[in-house]
């Protein structure tokens, strides 16, 4: 078994809409398990398109993707959920949370799609990674009790509750003010120093990407 | 898949939007009860209109027809035999109204287990003289205990008693007849037969059917006084009677008791075919009204679900985003859905019994049908039957259309849409 988590070969996007474009224009790249990285670029340089390349959310591209070394173009929903499910957690700019479910159920519910862990371990792993992430007191509220840095971090509980492969993340810190930003970057480094958790993080804060062990450079659909 | 899952998010979203998920139950609930109580209520007038007819008329009837003999004497000569024979003129043979050893057939179908009871009957044209005035009409010489178990003729007499027809020389005259000839229950009628004789009988009683065609003509008398007014012997009988357990074994039934008693025999079926037209286009009409109020609460049910889907892009691109495949949103959708049909549809089915239960203390009295008293109500089972699964099938597909579109969700537009 390689320690390649995520692999591409030619991977090309086109827009449709209003006139054929590229997007990305044969993207090769490679991420190492245990890495933290970056990826920074000016707005519509692709940089986010890669990532739902990456994520399996979009499936209309030409190249191939592996993750895990295995071929995942080609693959029908069904199986590309269950991929997801198993070897991906995320993040996005915007905290995405069910506004149906507490804090805790929104953490659990991954976990429970997945079904690996019984409902108790479940809600235990939940709990102790709300924990790490200082939210444990807040496990019982709504979303919408929570400030914006508090979200994020539930999103972040979420992405790890079934031991993800890699952690995405789409400008998780987008949305935050620089105290917040802060801590979550703290969380992420201390998740790739402890965990050995892999890291792939779209984001147009410099800052950010400077701390991070690999930066990849995008522009005009290509990375430089 | 995990179903316990995929109903707990389902759940959670109708919690979510309770207002509107109890709009489309109402909907649904509103068109199940409507559906029960109009079905209801369209058969139980289905039933009494069939019962007036029903509860007059024989299963099966035993009587003598005219008409000419099967065997005419030309088919018996050997000599003619492989002939084709065309005979011109023929007419109907005179072998009396009587059924032939009557008395014997009776006690014989009064032990086929597939008969109720039998009931003799004459029928023959009488004239009833009023002054100088004769107005036709009908007498039917019946035997008042049978007749009265099998059609509960005192449901029809308005005035008087059945019974008192046990009496000699009584007669219970229809409704009709007693206002033309202006006589009350105690008057004395006078009646010529067919034969010419002359009769005065008593009037013990007045019977109302509500056809005003049977009421202007018919009366009733025991068999004895009728066959007295024919100057007939006591097994002089007309019309052999029979109710079966299994009604709608009648038109067998009577060609098997053609054959075995050598008699004419017509069966309910054939003598009001036009009463199963009726019912049949009534039933029809009911069932598309209520059909058509089931599928405008299915409508519902699609343009809540539609907007629900609408509002909940958000959620259905994270579940997607964390390894729900299309698969399950679909189906999380359609088991809402179905729980809104579900619970549309048992409260609409409570709501239809009490309906119909109200339809059924309704006051209605019409002259024409002195028995009944409230509007009649038909609840049968079947009903409710068909109502919670036409519920279920409505909303499945309903859901199913805003289902599919959800699963089609792209979660990448629409986290890339903000």
């Amino acid at each position: 078994m390689g320690n390649k988590v995520i692999e591409t070969i030619g991977l090309s996007k086109y827009f449709f809409d209003p006139v054929k474009f590229q997007v990305l224009k044969e993207i090769n790249m490679s991420i190492d398990h245990g890495e933290f990285v970056s990826i920074v670029g000016k707005s519509g340089c692709g940089k986010s398109t890669l990532l739902y390349l990456l994520s399996t959310m979009d499936t209309d591209y030409e190249g191939q993707l592996f993750i895990h070394e295995e071929l995942i173009t080609g693959k029908e929903d069904k199986e590309l959920a269950q991929i997801r499910s198993e070897n991906i957690g995320f993040v996005f700019q915007f905290h995405y949370l069910l506004a149906e479910y507490n804090v805790l159920k929104n953490v659990m519910l991954p976990g429970m799609k997945l079904g690996k862990y019984s409902h108790q371990e479940l809600e235990h792993r939940a709990m102790e990674h709300l924990k790490t992430l200082d939210m444990e007191d807040q496990a019982l509220k709504m979303p919408n009790q929570l400030s914006g840095g508090q979200k994020q971090r539930v999103a972040i509980a979420r992405a790890l509750i079934n031991d993800p492969l890699i952690i995405m993340g789409d400008e998780p810190t987008g949305n935050l003010d620089k105290k917040n930003s802060d801590l979550v970057f703290d969380i992420f480094s201390k998740l790739t120093q402890e965990n050995k958790q892999t890291l792939l993080i779209v984001t147009h804060d410099t800052d950010f990407a400077e701390r991070t062990n690999r930066t990849i450079t995008m522009e005009d659909g290509r990375i430089i | 898949m995990n179903y316990k899952l995929i109903l707990n998010i389902a759940l959670h979203l109708l919690q979510a939007r309770l207002k509107q998920t109890v709009v489309a139950a109402v909907g649904v609930t509103f068109g199940i009860a409507m559906f029960i109580s109009l079905v209801s209520f369209m058969n139980g007038l289905n039933d009494l209109l069939d019962g007036l007819m029903l509860n007059r008329t024989p299963h099966v009837l035993l009587y003598n027809k005219i008409k000419p003999t099967e065997n005419q004497p030309v088919s018996l000569s050997p000599q003619y035999k492989n002939n084709t024979n065309f005979i011109n003129s023929i007419k109907p043979k005179d072998r009396g109204k009587s059924i032939y050893n009557g008395k014997n057939i009776i006690s014989i179908l009064k032990q086929d287990p597939r008969v109720i009871d039998v009931a003799p009957k004459i029928t023959t044209p009488v004239f009833f003289n009023s002054g100088t005035i004769a107005i036709s009409g009908v007498i039917n010489g019946i035997d008042v205990l049978s007749e009265e178990k099998l059609f509960k003729i005192s449901d029809y007499i308005v005035e008087g008693k059945v019974t008192d027809l046990l009496q000699n020389n009584s007669i219970i005259i229809g409704k009709g007849l007693a206002d033309k000839m202006l006589l009350t229950t105690g008057d004395i009628i006078k009646i010529t037969s067919s034969k010419g004789s002359l009769a005065s009988l008593k009037i013990v009683g007045i019977s109302q059917i509500g056809i005003s065609e049977i009421d202007d003509i018919a009366s009733y008398t025991s068999l004895a006084t009728a066959q007295k007014i024919l100057e007939e012997p006591t097994n002089y009988i007309t019309d052999i009677q029979i109710k079966l357990f299994e009604m709608t074994s009648a038109p067998i039934v009577a060609k098997e008791f053609e054959s075995k008693f050598n008699v004419d025999t017509i069966d309910y079926q054939t003598a009001n075919s036009q009463f199963e037209t009726g019912s049949t286009v009534r039933s029809i009409i009911s069932y598309s009204v209520g059909v058509v109020l089931l599928i405008v609460a299915g409508f519902g049910i699609y343009n809540i679900l539609n907007m629900m889907i609408y509002e909940k892009m958000d959620s259905i691109a994270i579940l997607k985003a964390t390894g729900f495949s299309g698969n399950d949103v679909k189906w999380i959708f359609v088991s809402l859905s179905l729980i809104i049909g579900l619970v549309g549809g048992l409260f609409g089915l409570l709501f239809g019994y009490i309906f119909s239960s109200i339809i059924d203390i309704v006051p209605f009295e019409t002259a024409a049908l002195p028995t009944i008293k409230t509007y009649p109500i038909n609840y049968d089972p079947m009903f409710y039957f068909i109502g919670i699964s036409f519920a279920l099938v409505t909303t499945t597909i309903a859901g199913l259309l805003p289902a599919l579109k959800a699963s089609k969700v792209d979660p990448v537009e629409i986290i890339r849409g903000k």
